[in-house]
């Protein structure tokens, strides 16, 4: 791990409405350098609202503090609207779970990616084409003069999310944040398009922070694991020791995967301690 | 005699130049409270079986049988009382604006089966819910327990054979442990005989005996769960299945050694 990309201390994230206010993330702190780092947890443990929080695509309704939140020189609490549009998708960019929503299904996929480019460089059509291309052929797409004419919905789900991973690339930010890209996948497309973006991290020397709700991949894919039960960090260890886990929540989820070679008649299943909610 | 039948079971859709023909001559025998698994990635036609199974598609050729009794294209209503479908995704197989009790009195009006509140009560219990979620609509519950009224929706008629089109892929690992477990605690209960759709070659050999792999539309392996885990496949494609989920693991121990 070399220079400290991302630096978050004590983020907190509460959802205000006129009725209640929902307490979603709280006292999260992490370093990013580069490296890929997971962040795993069951729906509704923060762990994409912590991803959201750093490009602040949250509306109005959430209140985030920090201690610090800082990326490279800017402080990304302070940062202007302006200045965010400046990080977004240019520095930081983020890749969604699913490319069927979050591709516009009217305009070529190409233009897409072009759009994207074209949004943070100043350079002509033709040139922007070139770049294009040659990004689809970095995430293995095979006939990318054909790919780039085609829309949304002619594509397939892997085809999509390495589309997606190339508009989020292209220029060439210093920080992806993965919400899921992989769970709407299947099992043999899904290590494709985990290749073409380790490749991507590995040779732009990225830093990844990758969200999901997948112990097993996590384990194998990425350096280090932040597991998040309701809102708070509860264990941040590397991956590779995953298995060494202490916490009763995280012990208790691996425990509870299904598992090809120990079959059991029962599933351990996950005790939740209140205690996890304050300790 | 097996419980479920398929005998060169084709399907296509489309037709002239742009037929497009889904499933080719799948083969199928499941015993009577056997519970059989069916993988293969999407597309491969796995939900496709399911539905000619559950009557959704009726232009399918080939023959099709369910406890001896043959299928017709015109299927009666008692099929369905013994014939019953889990889906995959709990948020969108219930009606957003149905309570549970409406969503699980339907089919007993349908089917003019008569105690129904009993038989609502007993089948909430018997998923692990009680009779408080009875007046609930779907958006109170969490994504399990919605599992569990869909669950409890397909056994209301006390069928024999349940379709489980990937019922715990939509769910965290967590939730997905308390439905397999409920899943083969009521199996083993009622007796029921279990097809089994997935893509997780984990869930399928917790909860199957026999697993078929499906590419193509065409059947392409028949194994024992057992056979599976222990290497036996095959098949090309079953063994890069098996590959690509044990990668995970295996790379991991590799990392622990190194």
């Amino acid at each position: 791990m070399s220079a400290i990309k991302l630096n978050v201390q004590g983020l907190d994230v509460r959802f205000v409405s006129s009725q209640k206010e929902t307490h979603a993330v709280r006292d999260v702190s992490f370093t990013l350098g580069r490296e890929k780092l997971a962040i795993v947890g069951e729906s509704g443990s923060g762990k994409s609202t912590v991803g959201r929080s750093l490009l602040k695509l949250h509306p109005p309704s959430a209140k985030i503090t920090a201690k610090a939140m800082t990326f490279g020189e800017v402080d990304l609490l302070s940062a202007s609207e302006k200045a965010m549009q400046k990080i977004r998708g240019q520095r930081i960019s983020m890749i969604m779970q699913d490319p069927k929503y979050s591709l516009n299904p009217v305009v070529k996929v190409g233009e897409q990616i072009a759009e994207a480019y074209l949004a943070h460089h100043k350079a002509s059509r033709s040139d922007a084409r070139e770049r294009v291309l040659r990004m689809l052929e970095q995430v293995h797409i095979r006939d990318p003069q054909r790919v780039y004419n085609l829309y949304p919905h002619e594509v397939s789900g892997g085809m999509g999310q390495r589309i997606m991973i190339a508009m989020m690339v292209i220029t060439r930010p210093e920080v992806i944040i993965a919400d899921e890209p992989t769970s709407a996948l299947d099992v043999s497309v899904r290590q494709q398009v985990l290749n073409v973006l380790e490749e991507l991290v590995d040779q732009q020397q990225m830093g990844l922070i990758f969200v999901s709700h997948d112990l097993n991949l996590v384990r194998n894919y990425c350096d280090r694991v932040l597991v998040m039960y309701a809102g708070r960090v509860v264990e941040s260890l590397a991956a590779c020791d995953l298995h060494y886990a202490e916490h009763p929540y995280t012990r208790g989820l691996l425990a509870a995967l299904p598992s090809m070679d120990n079959r059991r008649a029962h599933l351990p299943v996950l005790k939740r301690d209140p205690l996890w909610l304050t300790q | 005699m097996p419980m479920i039948q398929a005998h060169a079971l084709n399907l296509s859709f489309g037709t002239g130049a742009a037929i497009n023909q889904v499933l080719h001559d799948v083969n199928l025998s499941v015993a009577d409270g056997e519970s059989f698994g069916l993988v293969g990635e999407s597309g491969s036609g796995k939900t496709t079986v399911l539905r000619c199974l559950a009557g959704q598609y009726r232009h399918w050729s080939g023959a099709l049988s369910i406890a001896g009794a043959p299928l017709q294209h015109k299927i009666p209503k008692e099929h369905f009382r013994k014939v019953q479908m889990v889906f995959q995704d709990p948020y969108g197989s219930l009606h957003p604006r149905h309570t549970i009790d409406t969503a699980l009195r339907e089919p007993l009006i349908i089917h003019g089966v008569g105690d129904k509140d009993d038989r609502i009560n007993e089948i909430l219990l018997k998923v692990g819910l009680n009779d408080s979620f009875r007046f609930r609509y779907p958006h109170q519950l969490s994504g399990g327990q919605r599992q569990r009224v869909a669950i409890a929706r397909a056994l209301i008629l006390e069928p024999r054979v349940l379709l489980l089109d990937e019922p715990t892929s939509a769910l965290d690992v967590s939730v997905q442990a308390e439905i397999l477990n409920l899943l083969a605690d009521l199996r083993q209960r009622e007796k029921l005989t279990y097809l089994l759709v997935t893509h997780d070659l984990g869930v399928v050999t917790h909860l199957c005996d026999r697993v078929a792999v499906m590419q193509h539309g065409k059947l392409v392996e028949l194994l024992d769960c057992q056979a599976l885990s222990q290497d036996q496949a095959v098949h090309d494609y079953t063994r890069m299945l098996v590959q690509a989920s044990r990668d995970f693991s295996q790379a991991s121990e590799r990392r622990q050694v190194g």
